[in-house]
């Protein structure tokens, strides 16, 4: 009886000790007039909004950001549902959601992304030129073996096989489906109808692996297979990365630049809420599925103090931020796009009062 | 009076010891299990209300109806509830008797210093990571599958719808021998745990009555009847709920095929692959009736492989009467 009492007080003791320690450790990090912010949306971006955060918080030290990346679907979701300080998103949200969200929700671009088409394909050395409705075509299951007339077409000096292609496709829902299906949805009027623009759409024909690095990795394990990834995972693991024709008729090779010109080319025509798709871009340089990522944020902010802090962040982060971008594979914004970006952050507002 | 007879009828459920610390154990564990059960209820009943929506707009057709369109907002299982089936009892097919085979050479063959060592090695097969299987899947299987295995069962089952189609190495034949070796560790454990489980006076009795070895194996086996069918249905339910490994390699599209080289889809894969960029009422609600279909597929599955249980049980009666 005695034992199990001393055990008893024991394990009694044990638990106040490690309280106390919990309970000093919450509140050790903080300090008098810190903000936490939190953030939750597009996977896309993540390590750009890490880098930003570890970056901004050495800046700042009362300031404490988290992100998590669970999807702009998530995002959005949880910025409607005001569980978070700010969203992320790589499309635009539609206007059924900005309408049905208890708040006027602005989009602040951030940086821009871009889909390649990569490849397993035997004796071809040089890249592969793609027009877009054979990109459609290849997608859509119409056109089935490599050496299809329409493919030499485009490619005049390389020998292509008799194999038959297999298409591999995310599994996955994504923003990188998104971007690419909402270009082939502009470049073929059949796509449009038969399959349209989403982040998981019913593909005709194909294999689906999951993530970037799903169908990177079947890509590279099956002959004749022909995929889509991001182009900071491209770059990254040194795919092969096929030219496509634009909307000028230049063939244009995947690469930050290129997805920048798509960016500058599109500007004259971005709305001013800055909600536009920018694939099938009109430049002579301009790489045609290039895309920008959003972080969506109130423009009527409920704290202060929080709100303060969100404004001073993405304020750093369309400028000093877009310096980290290209060394993680993302275009930076343009200039007038930062400049239009600035207004919108300019127009956040708590109780009246703007924050900056 | 009253009072009294309350408080002892109290005392004899909780304490028929008189003791309070046993009535105190009593009521924690009485608390623990119930706890489980309502964990379970809890589930269904989320899963139920969050798939109303899905249950309402399309009914019993959700279970009938092949397109999964979430662009279109047309939204079908069946393709779901037949790749999840399809791939596990391919699974079933391949490791039951592999599984097998490993207990019984592990109990009544093999010397100690080979089955400690080799039961080992089982057994670590059921610790690693399911995600570590997927990329050997796709960097080590697939392409055997597709150069070596996959083009033989073409040329010699070709006649055969099950042995058509595309050779690409990812699809439901893939998925179901990656679940077969996931799972084969995990019945054969169980399996030798039986054999072993089963009287020594057993297998005298049959070699004293003139028994071969082989003889005296099927003795055992029979013996052990119902634990093997519980450690196959353990297994099953590993792999009817097993994600991360089979998207890697079962092609993740929603079709129904007769060929096993064909990509296919299970409803643990689709939940796991669409559920973060799901948007829309409607998606979301059909993911979460998709989540509510495969509880009721495990427990169907599950209840039909108790009956065989209870069947075969009852027939030899637990006890050996192999001949």
């Amino acid at each position: 009886m005695s034992v199990s009492k001393r055990s008893f007080q024991l394990v009694a003791w044990l638990v106040v000790l490690v309280s106390v320690f919990v309970s000093l450790a919450c509140n050790g990090g903080g300090g008098s007039g810190a903000v936490s912010l939190q953030g939750a949306g597009a996977t896309f971006p993540n390590p750009l909004y890490q880098k930003w955060l570890s970056e901004y918080s050495k800046l700042h030290a009362n300031v404490r950001i988290d992100y998590q990346s669970i999807g702009s679907g998530g995002g959005i979701k949880q910025l409607k549902e005001q569980t978070v300080d700010f969203g992320a998103s790589d499309a635009p949200m539609k206007d059924d959601d900005l309408k049905s969200a208890p708040g006027e929700i602005l989009h602040i671009p951030t940086v821009l992304g871009a889909v390649v088409i990569t490849y397993n394909l035997q004796g071809v050395s040089q890249p592969l030129k793609f027009s877009p409705d054979v990109v459609a075509d290849i997608f859509l299951g119409k056109i089935k073996k490599w050496n299809d007339p329409k493919i030499v077409a485009d490619n005049s000096g390389a020998t292509l096989p008799a194999n038959d292609i297999t298409v591999v496709h995310r599994s996955d829902g994504s923003g990188t489906s998104a971007v690419f299906t909402d270009y082939l949805s502009k470049v073929s009027a059949e796509w449009k109808d038969k399959v349209g623009a989403g982040t998981s759409p019913s593909w005709p024909v194909g294999i689906g692996g999951k993530g970037n690095e799903g169908v990177t990795g079947q890509v590279k394990n099956t002959p004749n297979t022909i995929g889509y990834v991001e182009l900071a995972y491209a770059v990254q693991n040194k795919l092969p990365a096929a030219e496509i024709k634009n909307a000028s008729g230049s063939f244009v090779t995947p690469s930050i630049d290129a997805v920048n010109a798509a960016a500058a080319a599109s500007a004259a025509t971005t709305p001013d809420d800055l909600r536009v798709s920018i694939t099938n871009a009109a430049g002579p340089q301009a790489y045609p599925i290039s895309s920008y990522t959003y972080i969506l944020v109130y423009k009527e902010q409920k704290d202060a103090a929080k709100g303060k802090a969100l404004v001073d962040f993405l304020w750093w982060g369309i400028h000093d931020g877009e310096n980290y971008a290209k060394e993680l594979q993302y275009a930076p914004l343009p200039a007038d796009i930062v400049k239009r970006a600035e207004g919108k952050i300019s127009s956040i507002s708590s109780g009246g009062k703007p924050l900056r | 009076m009253s009072a009294v007879t309350y408080q002892s009828t109290w005392r004899r459920v909780l304490a028929p010891t008189g003791n309070t610390g046993d009535a105190v154990f009593r009521v924690l564990m009485l608390l623990v299990a119930l706890l489980m059960v309502g964990i379970v209820v809890a589930m269904v009943v989320a899963l139920a209300a969050d798939s109303m929506f899905s249950i309402r707009q399309f009914g019993f057709g959700f279970l009938t109806s092949q397109r999964w369109d979430p662009i279109k907002g047309e939204f079908g299982a069946l393709p779901f509830v037949y790749g999840t089936v399809a791939s596990s009892l391919i699974a079933l097919l391949i490791s039951v008797p592999f599984s097998l085979g490993i207990a019984i050479f592990l109990v009544e063959q093999a010397p100690r210093y080979i089955a400690r060592p080799v039961g080992f090695l089982v057994e670590l097969l059921a610790a690693i990571p399911s995600v570590v299987y997927g990329l050997w899947g796709i960097f080590v299987l697939a392409p055997v599958l597709r150069q070596y295995v996959e083009p033989a069962l073409a040329k010699w089952f070709g006649w055969l719808p099950l042995f058509r189609g595309s050779i690409t190495g990812i699809g439901l034949l893939t998925g179901g021998i990656i679940l077969a070796i996931m799972v084969t560790p995990i019945i054969s454990a169980v399996v030798r745990d039986v054999l072993a489980a089963v009287p020594g006076s057993q297998r005298e009795a049959a070699l004293a009555l003139g028994a071969t070895k082989w003889e005296m194996i099927r003795v055992v086996l029979v013996n052990g009847a119902p634990g093997i069918a519980g450690a196959v249905i353990l297994g099953l339910g590993r792999a009817l709920g097993e994600t991360m490994a089979v998207t890697m390699v079962i092609g993740n599209r929603p079709q129904i095929s007769p060929s096993l080289f064909e990509p296919s889809y299970t409803i643990a894969s689709a939940i796991a692959n669409e559920f973060t960029e799901a948007t829309g009422d409607l998606y979301l609600s059909s993911l979460v009736e998709l989540g509510l279909i495969l509880f009721l597929v495990t427990f169907i599955v599950n209840g039909i492989a108790r009956l065989l249980v209870w069947n075969v049980t009852r027939r030899t009666g637990g006890v050996g009467r192999a001949a």
